[in-house]
């Protein structure tokens, strides 16, 4: 299967890790991994933020570039969210009824990166080990807006070696929320306090989730204060293989 | 008066396709007849009150009158009033019965407590449902006194709101009044404690038909 | 605490008051306390129905209709509360509202009343205004009580006084009550309300009260209450003002079976609040003589014409958005500088009042859509809040000089490198080149300059890695062709 990978702006440029984990796991499972050189960001900071103007034209191009996708891969939930949730919205409010089709026909090929795992391709088991001891947040959009449910955990218990943590108050948000991190700065530090707390009741060597915006945001505050967790896209567990 | 103002504004925010529209039908696929058997029904009635901190007796017909004046004299209850229906064959000697013939307010506080029958009572949220018929009395009566006895018919207990609904549609312009317990507060730190100005003591006579 | 206003033309920014609460560590244990359980007995509650979803869509369909004909649904309400004895009055804005209600309480002769919890004389500052012409108000609900006599403000729309914890409370009724030894349990704190009340009750002859909802079909009104003192207010008096935003009213009467489910669920974690009075008009021999309805626009008739705007409208007040908010449970309601105060009231009060006056409420939020999930009427506030952002944005946008000129800076930037694979690509490497000077040799950065600042003020920020992803794709890519070709 030939599946493109739309690996978001800010994974592209900060979390290139992930993106290569994507690509290692779809190619060891058999398929074919396509990235379109030209996409960038699919507007959903400029959209959340307010500027809706801008990010109509983000929304097209992004529609353009994946028009012929047989399948895209996206492996951020508030970035695929923004797709199913808001896209519609953008091409109605401007009118722009040929980007509405477009948009009602390309959806149903956009899979979040654990959705395209257990909905798409059917598969939970893929062969991954990961011998830590792990525990699993789940950002709003995947859990709101995506439901992705336990779909992630699903995956992540059958990974060999791994020990897996519940999180206390899983449903809570870390406090990132985008432009909120910087415009609410107060309530997002306190929102986050919790959320490192409870990651650390866990004592878990990793805390992992499907989107790395949270992840960043909640390494942000574990670094500063010297905390030893580190943070890793569910990609880059599913990934990883027994050392043979 | 700003009426015309006021619905003028409405109107010309609704967009034009929507005045003089029909109403729509609403999705109603909740649940509206109950499932349960009678005695399930009952037995869920009854813990409902019990949770609310609400106490349950059970009487047949010809033993009301025996069951309410054991209530009452247990609980050291022995002046009490009541609304002109309640059936004289109800009304022990041994307590005190006056009836409601529009005693003032202050009156009404200095009772023991109220007897009262009900329109109907709902199981899965535990409310009785006065209509303030005959046997219900006006509104004040089943508030002022800090006891509440309520004599409630195995019959008048309906499983779901949906159904209890339907029979109050029979008379909807009668005041209603929904008791779900005795009166209660949580306004302080969330903790449900009972009684504030309402009756504080609910007890509740179940009666098979 | 007389310090805290609500008044959204006064208040200080979101970001401001929230700041400042944050410090009070009392207070967001007992706002973190009470939101906890309430949310944990709405969860149990919602888990035991099966229907639930299938009540919430019905209860978002009834509010929606009640708006989509809703000139009909008010003319009709009117016609049938009329005939049973009420008069029903109208109301364009806050003045109005309040010159009536003065107007109906002096025609009762009355210089004080009696009052029933209701968010919409909060909204129009009813107590003050009454006070102003000599009219004594006494909040009969427990918690609007501890407000009154604390001289505070709500900061809840159920449970307005949940920011006190009881030895707090305590304190006001034993100095405010004159009861030096009150224990600070609180069946004795309640006993003390139903002691310092009952005189009230019995001689004050008018009173003022809400609606949770008003039936247009038989012209009732509907209020849901726990504690006694709603009926106490609706029952006794001779004089019924209810004060009613035009938006309450429903359909039908059977439209009560779907929200008296879902309201008290939602509301306080309960299959059912202790007390429902529903009645029309005027009952001869029982409860007011003379009743009154205040129908009230202030803007709300703007909010219709867009159906983005219009789902607002659809809130039954069950203030199960403010304690699902990760946001609301760490600042209280205090914060939000209005009546309405969390989710609901982000995206209410800028509608009601002038958006210029409450610029930062939609950014309140970190659009984690908890609000959404459990509201009974299906409002999708994160959505709304977004589109009020674009209203704040686009109300920027036509001034020279703002606070979000900056912003508007970047943002505008940022959409044009996104537009090109080229600028986007160049972007990347010149980002890579700025943050050296920033970046320690553990590739973490600790400080940041300016706005971003406020990031690195609680938290680091991991440096760009020296490979963007699409770096590493088309290296690859070339090996790989380069591999083939030498094949």
């Amino acid at each position: 299967m030939r599946i493109s990978l739309f690996i978001t702006c800010y994974n592209d440029t900060l979390f290139p890790g992930t993106g290569k984990s994507v690509v290692s796991l779809l190619e060891r499972l058999g398929h074919e991994v396509d990235f379109p050189l030209e996409q960038t960001c699919c507007g959903q900071m400029h959209f959340n933020t307010g500027y809706r103007r801008e990010a109509y034209p983000l929304a097209k191009r992004f529609v353009s570039i994946f028009r012929e996708a047989e399948v895209v891969c996206i492996p951020s939930s508030s970035c695929v969210a923004m797709l199913r949730d808001y896209y519609p919205q953008l091409a109605n409010e401007n009118h722009d009824q040929a980007l509405a089709r477009e948009i009602e026909t390309l959806l149903p090929r956009i899979f979040e990166f654990t959705e395209l795992l257990t909905d798409y391709l059917k598969i939970e088991d893929v062969g991954a080990h990961f011998a830590h001891r792990v525990t699993y947040h789940a950002s709003c959009h995947g859990l709101r807006s995506l439901h992705l449910g336990d779909k992630p955990l699903r995956l992540l218990k059958k990974v060999g070696g791994i020990e897996l943590v519940e999180l206390d108050k899983l449903e809570t948000c870390c406090g990132f929320g985008g432009t909120f991190a910087v415009k609410n700065a107060e309530v997002s530090t306190a929102m986050l306090a919790d959320k490192t707390r409870a990651i650390l009741n866990t004592r878990a060597e990793v805390c992992t989730a499907c989107d790395n915006s949270c992840l960043m945001h909640i390494q942000g505050m574990l670094h500063r204060e010297y905390a030893p967790v580190r943070t890793a896209h569910i990609a880059e567990i599913l990934a990883c293989e027994a050392d043979r | 008066m700003s009426r015309e103002s006021v619905l003028g504004r409405v109107r010309s925010a609704l967009s034009q396709n929507e005045i003089g529209t029909a109403p729509s039908d609403q999705p109603r696929a909740y649940r509206h007849i109950g499932l349960l058997t009678v005695e399930q029904r009952l037995q869920l009635f009854e813990n409902r009150l019990h949770e609310y901190g609400a106490r349950v007796f059970h009487a047949r017909e010809q033993e009301i009158e025996q069951e309410i004046s054991e209530v009452l004299l247990g609980g050291g209850k022995t002046k009490l009033v009541h609304p002109a229906g309640i059936p004289a064959s109800w009304l022990s000697d041994s307590v005190a019965w006056s009836v409601d013939k529009n005693l003032p307010f202050a009156d009404l506080e200095r009772f023991d407590g109220v007897l009262t029958g009900a329109t109907a009572a709902v199981a899965e949220s535990g409310s009785i449902v006065l209509q303030h018929g005959p046997r219900e009395g006006r509104r004040a009566l089943t508030l002022l006194p800090d006891y509440h006895l309520c004599v409630v018919y195995e019959s008048q207990v309906i499983e779901t709101l949906p159904e209890c609904f339907e029979r109050l549609l029979k008379s909807p312009a009668l005041p209603t009044t929904f008791i779900s317990g005795p009166s209660a507060t949580a306004d302080i730190e969330m903790t449900r404690i009972k009684g504030v100005h309402g009756p504080r003591f609910l007890d509740v006579v179940l009666v098979p038909l | 605490m007389s310090l805290v206003t609500l008044d959204p033309r006064k208040a200080a920014p979101f970001p401001v008051a929230a700041a400042e609460l944050l410090r009070d560590t009392q207070l967001r244990k007992n706002v973190a306390h009470a939101t906890d359980v309430i949310q944990r007995k709405r969860a149990a509650l919602v888990a035991e129905k099966q229907d639930w979803q299938a009540l919430r869509d019905a209860g978002a369909a009834i509010r929606a209709e009640a708006l989509r004909h809703l000139d009909t649904y008010l003319e009709q309400f009117e016609r049938r509360c009329t005939s049973a004895g009420g008069v029903v009055h109208w109301a364009a804005d806050t003045e109005e509202a309040q010159r009536i209600i003065v107007g109906l309480v002096r025609e009762a002769q009355a210089t004080e009343v009696i009052k029933i919890k209701s968010m919409t004389t909060a909204e129009i500052d009813l107590n003050r205004v009454l006070e102003a012409n000599g009219i004594r108000a006494y909040e009969t609900d427990l918690a609007e009580l501890i407000l009154q006599l604390g001289n505070d403000q709500p900061s809840h729309i159920v449970v307005p006084a949940l920011h006190k914890n009881r030895q707090q409370v305590r304190e006001l009724f034993a100095r405010e009550m004159h009861l030096p030894n009150l224990p600070d349990d609180p069946p004795a704190l309640a006993e003390a309300a139903r002691l310092y009340l009952r005189d009230k009750f019995l001689k004050v002859r008018t009173a003022i009260c809400g609606a949770n909802f008003l039936v247009a079909e038989t012209g009732s009104v509907c209020i849901v209450e726990s504690e006694g003192n709603g009926r106490m207010c609706l029952t006794l008096p001779d004089t019924l003002i209810a004060v009613a935003g035009i938006e309450k009213v429903i359909p039908k009467y059977s439209d009560l079976e779907v929200l008296l489910q879902t309201l008290p669920r939602s509301a306080t974690g309960e299959r059912m609040n202790p007390y429902n009075s529903i009645w029309t008009g005027v009952t001869p021999g029982d409860g007011p003589q003379r009743f009154h309805v205040v129908l009230l626009d202030n803007r709300r008739s703007d909010l219709l014409a867009k159906e983005m705007s219009r789902q607002t409208l659809r809130c039954i007040r069950c203030g199960a958005c403010q304690n699902a908010c990760p946001v609301y449970r760490q600042t209280g309601g205090h914060a939000y500088g209005s009546v309405y105060a969390g989710p609901i009231g982000a995206i209410l009060t800028p509608q009601l009042y002038h958006m210029e006056h409450a610029q930062s409420l939609p950014y309140a939020s970190s659009l984690c859509g908890a609000c959404y999930e459990v509201c009974p009427v299906k409002i999708n506030i994160p959505e709304v809040l977004v589109y009020l952002r674009a209203q704040v944005v686009d109300q920027d946008r036509r001034k020279l000089s703002s606070v979000f000129s900056q912003e508007r800076i970047g943002m505008k930037m940022m959409a044009r490198i996104f537009l090109s694979r080229e600028r986007f690509e160049t972007a990347q490497r010149l980002a890579r080149a700025a943050q050296k000077p920033l970046a320690g040799k553990s590739g973490w950065i600790h400080w940041l300059p300016g706005y971003a600042g406020r990031w690195t003020a609680a938290r680091d920020l991991q440096s760009l890695p020296q490979q963007s992803f699409r770096e590493w794709w088309q290296t690859r890519s070339r090996r790989t062709n380069n591999a083939k070709a030498g094949q």
